[in-house]
């Protein structure tokens, strides 16, 4: 270490300062959900889990979850897929055009996320589809498939290829290889890769609002919607307190997993 | 080196087993690397293709189409240039998109000037342990829902919410929730770990023996640090100011959320609700331009290695 | 799958026919033909880029042939995927799959070919201690030294008792002294298991310590092929004699030949004699070599000129320049009259004041047999060859 010792102290203090700023709103969130006053005073006049059940019981909720889970699961099911296919293909082959197809790969999350919701709102609306789960959950696909691919070719630079050779020198075929060598040694990329992916299609807004019809209520729509509603606020506490919760433990596991996912889930 | 129990010689189970149909495939697909090529790549290029590229150009087509003025719907093929001349004829058009830009290169120098020291002392002053610590700490106030986080900033903004507390003593107001500069101070929040983290890696990167290079070379502290650090971890701020640049441009969230000022988001948005979808997806070339110019001058700065 | 008592027929055990590999514009191997017979301790040797793990990749199936067939055996497996070979392959950073552990790993090829449990618990165990690492099966690979993962690395290919075993510079990640000790038990265990053993090397100790029979290889083609002795004592081109140890190489023209000797007239007018050279007639231009061990040197009063004592040996005279101690010789630098410089390794016999002997500047006489003379055809870009033969060692 060469800084000198004032340095390092101004920026310990820097440090301390940013992760206040960072943490500050989450803090108050979940303190505001056990507030009692509906009008969100601040600082609460007094503390209740009253909220808490209304939330439970309030039937919308309970769909819009119910909505959310269906379409991150789906969603992340099809980018394991894709996702992992091309990794491999960019990966392991060299072949013409090989740049244009990583620069495609990570185009949905360079361009602002509105590009893609009226992008594909238009599409839509041109070819008349009935917009839905099915249309909220391919959107949620398409920029779920560079979470896993980013995931799965960071794990495969690091995966010498003389161990898929190795395979293949020992009596393995191409099907056998990748069961035994390949999907192993990138098999916590995916899991990891996976819950990235649960975690932003289960928050995503920007997108979904282009995509979803009036019917169809994701959380995040359900909370955007009823923020609007004065009434509604102590409920959405408790709903974005949950959703916090819900979406910060599989980074927090995806974490654990993989070492790598720290740059990656910047992505 | 021992000598075995036993002389080695190829036992009998060594013989070759009978060739099933799917090793004689598997063979067949080893002479053929192009065929396993577009195995593999065949589906999720038609995927991004077909869906996202072909979603993009269906964008482009809409832009040069009209609108039935009774219907409000957009008649396919029929070419023309009204949504564009919409735009050009309204200055408010402009105004928003050089106040979505502005705001845009505001929220990143701001990002980068807070992220810079913390970055650093995570890179190469903290300790291991407290290292993982930081980066996780990074890590749950990025991945906690977008949506919520902008609720809770609405919540600390607005009248008697904390920020009134905390200014009261002194007999000012909050600023409420329709001034611009809470846009820019949750934007600048939202999109902080993004350029944290690729900073972060950046700083890890740089070898010692470049930092004790420079000092026995006689750089000083700071010397060292604009000379040398600045200089290697440039690429990363780059990559990093591709997320907070493109982040900005294309919100529409937080700008309805905690203040009345409209961006280039909310210009799409409104539009696209069916009520001028060709004006939406024109004006929506701006970012597409603007990110586009962006890219290629950070791939030329080398921030693609860092993403 | 041929056993290894029928494959003593005629063929050999690999046979490269004509076989060429081109990377784009690049061509690595240049139209190779090469037999490697059954039970042979071969290497193929040379500087990086010389093509030596090309043809190796290509007799393993990991890369396609351009031109040219390769048999292993009986059976063209020119167009064979590599898991249909008869042959294994050691890798250099030796490929352990870091997800199994050594059990796993060694038992891996037999696992492919549905060998019963108890076999296979009989055959790792053997194996392991084969290689001197018994009751390691439940490690971790990542728990193991380098040479310990080259011990893994070399069970888990000599497992499956292949026809052939490549190696693909397995020793070059360890450190000297555990290489040589590799090097003799690689040796040992060749012997022990009977198998072919292919080895490429940039090393050309290593390659002469362990080999039957070595190929020099330059430019994708094989630039001289035999014994380390063949290699050593008769090099057939200036960069064989500088690739494996040094040489000294003088330029003369062939004068005639008498009695299995041939007369070189060298360019300082001093003729020397060289045994069982064929193919050159009087008028070539040769270089005449000669090792720095072979070379007696002997002090000259300055006035004296070099004299052969019994008119059959092979003299010449030069000045010290550099005289370095190393211990089981001291090596000098002479230079002659004609401005080239000659290396000569003298043994340190007498012990006391060896470094003393011949002083920079002495002048001295060196003086060798004609037997250990060895001929090369036309002269020697000798600047070119330093760099290619250096580059890599």
């Amino acid at each position: 270490m060469t800084e000198p010792r004032y340095v390092r102290v101004l920026l310990r203090i820097a440090t301390i300062g940013v992760l206040v700023f960072l943490f500050l709103p989450i803090v108050v969130l979940a303190i505001q959900a056990f507030n009692s006053s509906k009008l969100l005073t601040w600082p609460p006049p007094d503390f209740t889990l009253h909220w808490f059940s209304d939330a439970a019981g309030n039937p919308q909720i309970v769909q819009a979850f119910q909505n959310s889970i269906v379409a991150a699961t789906v969603a992340t099911i099809l980018a394991l897929i894709l996702g992992t296919l091309a990794a491999l293909a960019v990966q392991r082959y060299d072949f013409f055009g090989k740049q244009t197809i990583s620069f495609i790969f990570v185009l949905p999350l360079a361009l602002p996320g509105v590009i893609t919701g009226i992008a594909l709102r238009t599409s839509y609306v041109t070819f008349g589809i009935d917009l839905g789960m099915l249309t909220i959950i391919v959107g949620h696909a398409t920029f779920c498939v560079v979470v896993i691919y980013n995931n799965v070719i960071a794990r495969l630079r690091r995966v010498p290829r003389t161990a898929e050779e190795a395979s293949a020198d020992l009596g393995a075929d191409s099907f056998t290889t990748f069961r035994r060598v390949t999907l192993p040694a990138v098999r916590t990329a995916l899991l990891a890769g996976a819950l990235l992916a649960f975690g932003l299609s289960f928050d995503e807004i920007i997108v979904t609002i282009f995509t979803a019809g009036p019917g169809t209520q994701t959380i995040p729509l359900w909370i955007y919607s009823a923020i609007q509603r004065p009434n509604e606020l102590p409920v959405v506490n408790v709903v974005a307190v949950v959703v916090i919760l819900l979406s910060v433990i599989p980074v927090y596991l995806a974490q654990r997993l993989s070492g790598d996912v720290a740059a990656s889930a910047a992505l | 080196m021992a000598l075995p129990t036993a002389p080695i010689t190829a036992p009998e189970s060594l013989v070759p087993r009978r060739t099933s149909p799917r090793r004689k495939f598997g063979s067949w697909v080893h002479r053929r690397p192009r065929a396993r090529l577009v195995g593999l790549l065949a589906a999720p290029i038609t995927w991004m293709v077909i869906i996202y590229l072909g979603a993009l150009f269906i964008l482009l087509l809409n832009a040069f189409w009209a609108k039935d003025p009774f219907t409000g719907k957009v008649e396919p093929f029929s070419w023309t240039l009204d949504a564009f001349k919409t735009i050009a004829s309204n200055p408010v058009y402009t105004t928003i998109a050089l106040r979505t830009m502005g705001m845009a290169i505001l929220v990143t120098v701001t990002d980068a000037l807070l992220a810079l020291p913390i970055a650093y002392y995570m890179a190469r002053v903290a300790s291991p342990a407290k290292r993982r610590l930081l980066v996780v700490a990074i890590l749950i106030p990025l991945w906690a829902a977008y949506l919520v986080k902008v609720y809770s900033w609405r919540i600390i903004l607005q009248g008697h919410g904390l920020v009134d507390w905390a200014v009261a003593p002194f007999g000012m107001h909050g600023p409420g929730l329709s001034d611009i500069m809470n846009t820019w101070i949750v934007l600048s929040y939202l999109w902080l770990p993004y350029m944290i983290l690729p900073l972060f890696a950046g700083f890890e990167r740089v070898p010692s023996s470049l930092i004790e290079a420079s000092a026995d070379l006689g750089g000083r502290s700071m010397t060292t640090f604009r000379r040398v650090m600045l200089p290697l971890v440039f690429p990363a701020l780059v990559a990093g100011s591709i997320f907070t640049f493109s982040l900005t441009l294309g919100d529409y969230i937080t700008p309805d959320l905690v203040s009345d000022t409209k961006f280039i988001g909310n210009v799409i948005y409104d539009n696209a609700a069916n009520v001028n979808l060709p004006v939406a997806a024109a004006y929506s070339l701006i970012p597409i331009a603007i990110m586009v110019v962006y890219l290629l001058v950070a791939r030329r700065l080398g921030a693609f290695e860092n993403l | 799958m041929t056993v290894s008592q029928t494959s003593s027929s005629a063929a050999p055990d690999i046979r490269i026919e004509r076989v060429s590999k081109r990377f784009h514009e690049v061509t690595a191997v240049d139209d190779l033909s090469l037999d490697i017979e059954h039970n042979e301790f071969f290497s193929m040797l040379g500087p990086s880029g010389c093509g030596k793990t090309t043809t190796l990749r290509m007799i393993a199936g990991f890369e396609e042939v351009t031109e040219g067939t390769i048999k292993l055996g009986d059976q063209d497996v020119t167009n064979t995927p590599p898991f249909k070979r008869d042959v294994n392959t050691v890798f250099q950073n030796y490929a352990l799959f870091p997800h199994l552990n050594v059990y796993e790993n060694v038992a891996f090829g037999l696992r492919r070919k549905k060998v019963a449990d108890a076999e296979i618990k009989r055959k790792v165990g053997e194996f392991l201690a084969l290689v001197e690492l018994p009751g390691y099966e439940r490690r971790k690979t990542s728990q193991l030294s380098g040479g310990q993962q080259q011990r893994v690395a070399l069970a888990r290919a000599l497992i499956n008792h292949p026809r052939v075993l490549l190696l693909d510079e397995p020793l070059g990640a360890l450190d000297l002294k555990l290489r040589k000790q590799m090097q003799l038990e690689l040796k040992r265990i060749q012997t022990e298991v009977g198998i072919t053993f292919v080895y490429v090397t940039h090393d050309q100790e290593e390659a002469m310590t362990m080999s039957d029979r070595i190929a020099v290889m330059r430019a994708g083609r094989i630039e001289q092929l035999g014994s380390a002795e063949d290699l050593y004592e008769r090099p057939a081109t200036a960069f064989v004699a500088g690739f494996l140890g040094v040489s000294n190489l003088l330029e003369g023209r062939v004068t005639g030949a008498a009695n299995g000797m041939l007369e070189i007239a060298l360019d300082d007018g001093r003729s020397i004699r060289a045994a069982a050279a064929n193919g050159y007639s009087a008028g070539d231009a040769v270089s005449a070599g000669v090792r720095p061990e072979k070379l007696k040197i002997a002090k000259l009063d300055d006035g004296d000129a070099a004299t052969s004592a019994d008119g059959a040996t092979n003299v010449i005279e030069g000045r010290v320049t550099d005289a370095s101690y190393v211990g089981v010789s001291t090596q000098y630098v002479v230079k002659l009259d004609d401005g080239s410089d000659v290396t000569v390794y003298a043994q340190n016999l007498d012990t006391s004041g060896v470094s003393e002997q011949y002083p920079v500047d002495q002048k001295v006489q060196l003086s060798w047999s004609p037997k250990h003379t060895f001929v090369i055809g036309g002269r020697v870009d000798r600047a070119a060859l330093e760099e290619e033969v250096t580059e890599d060692a």
